[in-house]
């Protein structure tokens, strides 16, 4: 099947621009970027652990708004995102 | 603090994957007025993800799909998207907050029904062993929903393991966008999924969707009776170690996908007072729960996949709205999937040994980092959470609770609101909340 180019979106991660194709998720491009999304109370770096929003693992500052689902956010164009917040 | 927004509702689903969008586009049909609710950007549930599927697409499942998201486009319905609902302030209404923090309008909601249809749907069940919190290692379905998100995997060396159907799912659609399946680890038995595969001949249907995974995945080695034990890498995951109970392998990979099975998300229905059974929500043969307007398709009712929660929310969608006559033949349907629901359960039961998968420095709770040797010399899920942090974090003990559930005998199933962790400036009511959420930052 013809599957058509898809487009992307820019987003910041941290300051630095990542993009990711549109529709992708925050927890997705963290993934594709190699970063963690928050860091454990004893120091480990914690990625997303079940895609669907309950185990609270992928939690990370969307423009400026604290413990943000990245699993349940679309990357939207210019989004501010800070990990480890 | 932001403004509430009520609204009221004859019918109001909370839930927006196949059970709910039937049940909503069902009750819809003959002119009450109708809301869904998820707590996802889209519609779609787990399994279609708010994806767009082509009602011409030569893939019967694609069709389904694409005729039940046509379904709800064209039923008159509210789709309140980004909202998760955490209470109920009293019978007949709930409470939801929206996703978009406290820069959005939108802020709290009060929903306000006469019936309510609860497709709360599953999670996959977690158990702990050591490195299980490296990154990248994730749930089976929850890798999958990554690469639904958009998460190339091409070229990715991937091992998917722990139990159930939907580790062979999750394979062949890791396969067909790329990645190399290194290999499949099914911790039950042959013996036992034989005895399934036999009742299997019952559900012709259900024969050809696991002989289309097996050409697919052709080249894949399925092992069963095999589980993992542990996981290595700093940081970062870098090798899965994989046991039969006599040998072990280690094997190198980029992403660890392993789930052992679903379990059904009961919070809501338990916090409204719905009757449980075995953990499942029980439900007569019109959905109705224990508590009276209330009704619950899909896998809280039990693990039934994709189909029998099509036809539960249908069957509600009907009743719902006082077409009980039209639900009976939806019901004798129903009733020819019940077995093999039953005995799915019994194929993907969990064997004993993955009891010894932790050890005494394993994490079981990953938001408090509480490990094994803390809780396991405790015998409820009560004094656990009373003694160590373990279960008070935010995900509020959905996944150790579940995992204690199977490691240690925890009832974890005694919610009490808010179900699930509120943003801060909703939470200016709930302070012991607050207090938790500012030390998790
Ligand atoms: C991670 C995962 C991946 C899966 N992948 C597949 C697959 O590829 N193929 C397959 O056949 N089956 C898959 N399944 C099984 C699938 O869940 C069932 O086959 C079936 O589709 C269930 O439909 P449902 O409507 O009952 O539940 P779901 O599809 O789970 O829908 C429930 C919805 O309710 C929402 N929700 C729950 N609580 C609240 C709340 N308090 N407030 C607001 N919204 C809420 C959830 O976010 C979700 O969108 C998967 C299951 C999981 C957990
Ligand atoms: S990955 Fe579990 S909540 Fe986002």
């Amino acid at each position: 099947m013809h599957e058509p180019q898809p487009e992307t979106v820019q987003i910041h991660i941290n300051g630095k621009s990542v993009r990711v194709a549109t529709g992708s998720t925050v927890a997705v491009a963290l993934t594709l970027t190699e970063q963690a999304c928050r860091i454990s109370v004893r120091h480990e770096e914690r990625g997303p652990l079940c895609a669907m929003g309950i185990c609270m693992e992928c939690r990370v500052t969307i423009d400026g708004v604290p413990s943000r689902l990245a699993c349940q956010t679309l990357c939207q164009p210019n989004m501010d995102v800070r990990t480890h917040g | 603090m932001a403004s509430v927004r009520q609204h009221s509702f004859d019918v109001l689903i909370v839930g927006g994957g196949p059970a709910g969008m039937a049940a909503s586009s069902t009750a819809a049909a003959h002119g009450h007025k109708v809301a869904i609710v998820d707590d996802n950007p889209s519609l779609g549930g787990q399994i279609w993800r708010g994806r767009s599927f082509s009602s011409a697409s030569k893939r019967a499942a694609d069709k389904t799909a694409a005729a039940w998201y046509r379904k709800v486009q064209n039923a008159q319905i509210t789709h309140l998207s980004g909202l998760r609902v955490f209470d109920s302030a009293q019978a007949g209404v709930l409470l939801a907050e929206s996703q978009d923090g406290p820069n959005s309008q939108y802020g709290q909601w009060e929903l306000h029904y006469r019936k309510l249809i609860l497709a709360t749907g599953a999670q996959e069940r977690f158990l702990p062993f050591p490195g299980w919190t490296l990154r990248n290692v994730l749930g089976a379905g929850a890798l999958q929903s990554m690469v639904k998100s958009g998460l190339p995997v091409a070229g990715k060396r991937i091992v998917v393991a722990g139990s159930g159907p939907l580790l062979l799912a999750v394979a062949a659609y890791m396969r067909a966008h790329g990645a190399q399946v290194v290999e499949i680890c099914e911790q039950a038995s042959m013996g036992q999924l034989a005895a399934f595969a036999f009742g299997l001949l019952a559900s012709p249907e259900r024969i050809l969707q696991g002989m289309q995974y097996k050409l697919q995945l052709l080249g894949t080695p399925y092992r069963t009776g095999c589980w993992p034990v542990a996981a290595y890498g700093t940081q970062r995951l870098e090798t899965v170690v994989l046991s039969d109970g006599r040998r072990t392998r280690e094997i190198p990979c980029d992403y660890f996908a392993c789930g052992f099975h679903l379990v059904p998300n009961v919070e809501l229905p338990a916090l409204l007072g719905c009757h449980l059974k075995n953990g499942f929500v029980e439900v007569d043969p019109l959905q109705q729960t224990s508590v009276p307007d209330i009704y619950c398709v899909g896998e809280p009712t039990g693990i039934g996949g994709l189909e029998q929660a099509l036809v539960e929310g249908e069957i509600a969608g009907l009743a719902s709205t006082g077409r009980v006559e039209q639900a009976q033949p939806l019901q004798r349907e129903r009733k020819k999937m019940q077995s093999f629901t039953e005995r799915l359960e019994k194929a993907f039961a969990l064997r004993p040994e993955l009891r010894r998968l932790p050890d005494a420095q394993t994490i079981v709770c990953r938001c408090e980092d509480v490990t094994f040797s803390q809780v396991r010399e405790y015998a409820s899920w009560r004094a656990v959470k009373l003694h160590t942090r373990c279960g008070m974090g935010p995900c509020q003990g959905r996944i150790c609770g579940t995992a204690g559930e199977f490691l240690l005998g925890w009832n974890a199933n005694s919610v009490r609101p808010p179900i699930l962790p509120v943003r801060f400036q909703t939470m200016a009511v709930a302070p012991a909340i607050q207090e938790i959420k500012s030390q998790n930052g």
